[in-house]
This record gives C-alpha cells, sequence and structure tokens, in this order.
C-alpha cells in the first residue's frame, strides 16, 4: 500500500489516476500517524518551497515523513515534492526543507541569449541517465519526460544524481536517489506511458539495503 | 535549443470539437474523447482545450469533458475559456487539468492573473492572447474569442501580464486562425522579443511547412496546431518527423 501525502499543495488527480491506471494500491492521506506508518510514501507537490514547508509543519507531518526514512521506508518526491527532500530552499528567502538528501534548491539559471531555454522550464525534455537508477536501459530508450519548473536542486554529493537535463548550460539534476529515497523533477503522471512505467518501476522496487 | 512542445488545440462547443476560421464560422470535427485519445496515443506533447462559448455565456460547459480524459490521458492539460474565478480554477484543476488559460477575466480585472498565480503557482497561469493587427508592427488585444475589442496593444498587455506572475503565453492570431495559411510570423517574432516566459504559438497551422518556417524564425516553446491536425491533413507523428529531419528538436 501506498501513502500518497496531501498536504494541500498541489493537484492530486493526476498521481491517483496514474496509480490507478497501473494497479497500485494506494490511500491518500494528510495524517501523520498514516504517514509514519506506511512504508512507502508518494510525495508530490506544486507551488512554493516556503509555503509547502509550512503546510507541512503544520500538518505535523514534518516528524512523520522523518520517521518513515529513518526505518528505510520509501519516498519518492515528484517536482516541487523532490525538491522538499533537500536540505535547503532559496525560493522567495531561505528556507528549510526535509533534509533528507544533502542539498539546496536554487533558480534555474536564466538565459544567456535568445537562443535559451525560457524560465519557467516548460516542456518535455531528454533526461540524461546516470549508473545507479536502475532502469537506465529503459529510460535511455525513452528519455523524454515533461518538466514544469523555475527551480532546481543541487546535490552535495554528486552520487545522489541519477539522471539530469540541461538548462541553460546547467546540468540540472531530473532524478535524485539516496537509498530509498527519490526525487523526480519532472512529472512521471504527465510523462504519458514512459512515465508511467517508470512510476511504476520505482513503486515496485526498493533499494536492497 | 530545448524541445518544443507540439500540442493539439482542441476548441469546444457544448459536447464538439469544433473549428472556425478566425475564431468564427464553427465547424463540428469531431468528440473531444475520441480526437483527444488519437492525439495522446499518436504522441501528442500536450492537449490544449478552449471553452469557445464560456466567455459570452459566462458558463463552464468544459470540466467533465477534462475530466474524462484526464482519467485516460497522461500528458500535461491545459484549459481556457470563461475561467473568471479562483473557483472556476480550481474546479478545472481538481478535473484533471494542469494549467489555465486566462484572457477576458484578465483584461477586465488584471489582478487576477497575480491572484491565480499566488494561490497556485506561475507555472499554471497561461496568459492567452488573441491579437488582431492593426497596422505594421501594431496588435490589438481582442476577447471573447476574438468578437470583442479592448483597445489595449498586445505588447504593452504582455509587459503587464508578466509583472503579475504568468508562466507562459498563449499567442492566437485572429487573423490568420482557421486561414490555414501559415502563422503570422511577425507577431510570433514581435511576442518572442517583449516576453520573457515561454511561448505557445497559434493560428495558422495549415500544413507542416507552416510549423516548420515559424520554428525557423522564433522563438517558441510549443505550437499549437487544430486544422492541420483535425482534418488529417498531417498526423502528430508525421508533423514530429518533419521538424526532427530539419533539425528541430521535439520529443520524438
Amino acid at each position: 500500500m501506498i501513502c500518497v501525502v496531501d498536504y494541500g499543495c498541489g493537484n492530486l488527480f493526476s498521481i491517483n489516476r496514474a496509480l490507478d491506471v497501473l494497479n497500485i494500491d494506494h490511500i491518500v492521506s494528510d495524517d501523520p500517524e498514516t504517514v509514519a506508518k506506511s512504508g512507502r510514501i508518494l510525495f508530490p507537490g506544486v507551488g512554493t518551497f516556503g509555503e509547502a514547508m509550512a503546510l507541512i509543519r503544520g500538518r505535523g507531518l514534518l516528524d512523520a515523513l522523518q520517521e518513515v526514512a529513518d526505518k528505510g521506508g520509501q519516498i519518492v518526491g515528484i517536482c516541487l515534492g523532490a525538491q522538499l527532500l533537500m536540505s535547503r530552499g532559496f525560493e522567495y528567502g531561505e528556507h528549510d526543507g526535509l533534509d533528507l538528501i544533502p542539498g539546496e534548491v536554487h533558480r534555474l539559471p536564466e538565459p544567456a541569449g535568445p537562443t535559451g531555454t525560457r524560465i519557467p522550464n516548460i516542456g518535455w525534455r531528454k533526461v540524461d541517465a546516470k549508473p545507479g537508477y536502475g532502469d537506465l536501459n529503459v529510460l535511455r530508450a525513452a528519455p523524454y519526460f515533461y518538466f514544469v519548473h523555475s527551480y532546481g536542486v543541487r546535490c552535495t554529493d554528486p552520487a545522489d544524481v541519477k539522471g539530469t537535463i540541461n538548462v541553460n548550460g546547467a546540468e540540472v539534476p531530473a532524478i535524485i536517489g539516496k537509498g530509498n529515497l527519490w526525487g523526480f523533477q519532472f512529472h512521471p503522471e504527465k510523462s504519458g506511458r514512459v512515465g508511467l512505467q517508470l512510476l511504476d518501476q520505482t513503486l515496485n522496487r526498493r533499494h536492497k539495503t | 535549443m530545448a524541445e518544443v512542445r507540439v500540442t493539439a488545440r482542441l476548441d469546444i462547443k457544448g459536447e464538439n470539437v469544433i473549428k472556425g476560421i478566425h475564431l468564427e464560422g464553427l465547424r463540428i470535427v469531431g468528440k473531444p474523447g475520441d480526437l483527444a485519445q488519437k492525439y495522446y496515443e499518436d504522441g501528442v506533447d500536450e492537449l490544449l482545450y478552449m471553452d469557445v462559448v464560456a466567455s459570452l455565456y459566462e458558463r463552464n460547459s468544459i470540466l467533465p469533458i477534462v475530466n474524462q480524459a484526464a482519467h485516460k490521458i497522461f500528458v500535461p492539460m491545459t484549459v481556457g475559456g470563461g475561467i473568471r474565478t479562483l473557483d472556476d480554477v480550481k474546479a478545472v484543476l481538481r478535473s484533471g487539468a494542469d494549467k489555465v488559460a486566462i484572457n477576458t477575466a484578465a483584461v477586465n480585472r488584471p489582478e487576477f492573473l497575480s491572484e491565480v498565480a499566488r494561490i497556485f503557482g506561475n507555472q499554471c497561469v497561461v496568459l492567452s492572447v488573441e491579437a488582431i493587427n492593426r497596422g505594421p508592427g501594431e496588435w490589438e488585444v481582442m476577447v471573447d474569442n476574438g468578437r470583442e475589442k479592448t483597445g489595449r496593444n498586445v505588447l504593452d498587455w504582455i509587459t503587464e501580464a508578466e509583472e503579475r506572475g504568468i508562466g507562459e503565453i498563449l499567442i492566437t492570431s485572429v487573423d490568420n486562425e482557421g486561414t490555414q495559411k501559415g502563422f503570422d510570423l511577425e507577431l510570433v517574432s514581435a511576442v518572442a522579443a517583449r516576453a520573457t516566459v515561454p511561448l505557445i504559438a497559434c493560428g495558422g497551422a495549415g500544413d507542416p511547412e507552416h510549423v516548420v518556417q515559424l520554428l525557423r524564425s522564433t522563438r517558441v516553446g510549443a505550437v499549437a496546431c487544430a486544422s492541420i491536425f483535425h482534418y488529417g491533413k498531417c498526423g502528430v507523428p508525421d508533423l514530429k518527423h518533419r521538424l526532427l529531419d530539419d533539425g528541430i528538436e521535439v520529443r520524438p
């Protein structure tokens, strides 16, 4: 059973539909106890870093998420959810993140000229998969995913970066992973069949510790 | 250069997808469910739903259509037409859409853009601009599906809207829309030069060559096609092949 954390940030419709289509049992909850007891967490999010953290704290979910991570449970963050796994975010000020994966969240570099990528970075981008993600062949066969973001993560440990995209010359992490903690900067639930396949594989496999 | 999105625009009237010329003279081209599913399976990068009568009659009939699509279709969806309140935005997003396209309501009350951006995030606010040419380098903003004048200059309006926190611009040439004679390249270039956020260019795609022309001469994040797909002139895969052959990056 997967628990989709609903902390009031963003649209869960497509996530839920994706899990339905994949026949993955799931519940949606904002209850800290339910979240803490779940071994597998799907952690979506749209909006701004500081506001999302305030909502998480307000619902008492901070300790619950930490507890899942401490027990070696799986947490899969999507978009802002992936960014929140980091130590700190710099969107409208400086904010503490969940600090589950060391690193920071910064604004994407602006385009240097007319051929650069405009921010927000909106569209299907080609993910350059790095070793460490289990499904490298699948990713390399169909590497396009849908992104919509103005901020990106910077991991302290380069080994936590499992896939990147190039935004205006910068290598921006698209997939991050550390043990059973995963983050996708893109929206697998909006990335067609390949996105669903990736979601399925991630949620059905666990890092062997 | 980043990959350009190939989007299909579905103009919705009641239960049908319709297509007009200059956004008028509407003709039924199919059922939204059938067309959306086909385009999704063909590899379209995004779907754009526009309720073409909602602004006029102040009602939203598009929600069940979007909701039904979102049950089976896993690519981004943008919905516009008759979005006037924060509750409208919430209802559209809850139906499974990712972004809202706002035109009339923003022109009537520009603060609406800031309000939507603050609550739902910039990434979900698409400013829809219907532009009509008024002389060299001059375009006027039109509302209610190209029917009503506003007296606003398109480029000035874009600057104002960007200051209010929009994430993207859908620029439709009313002059070229439905004519299948090609995009208004001058308009798109002018908007691309003025705007800093990504653009979706719309209005006039009649064959793949028009799309190639647009993407060679302007910097847009996405191209919106309707007639070219609806009338079976060229499918999504053929268009993408054509673009790739021309060295234009798209998701294959």
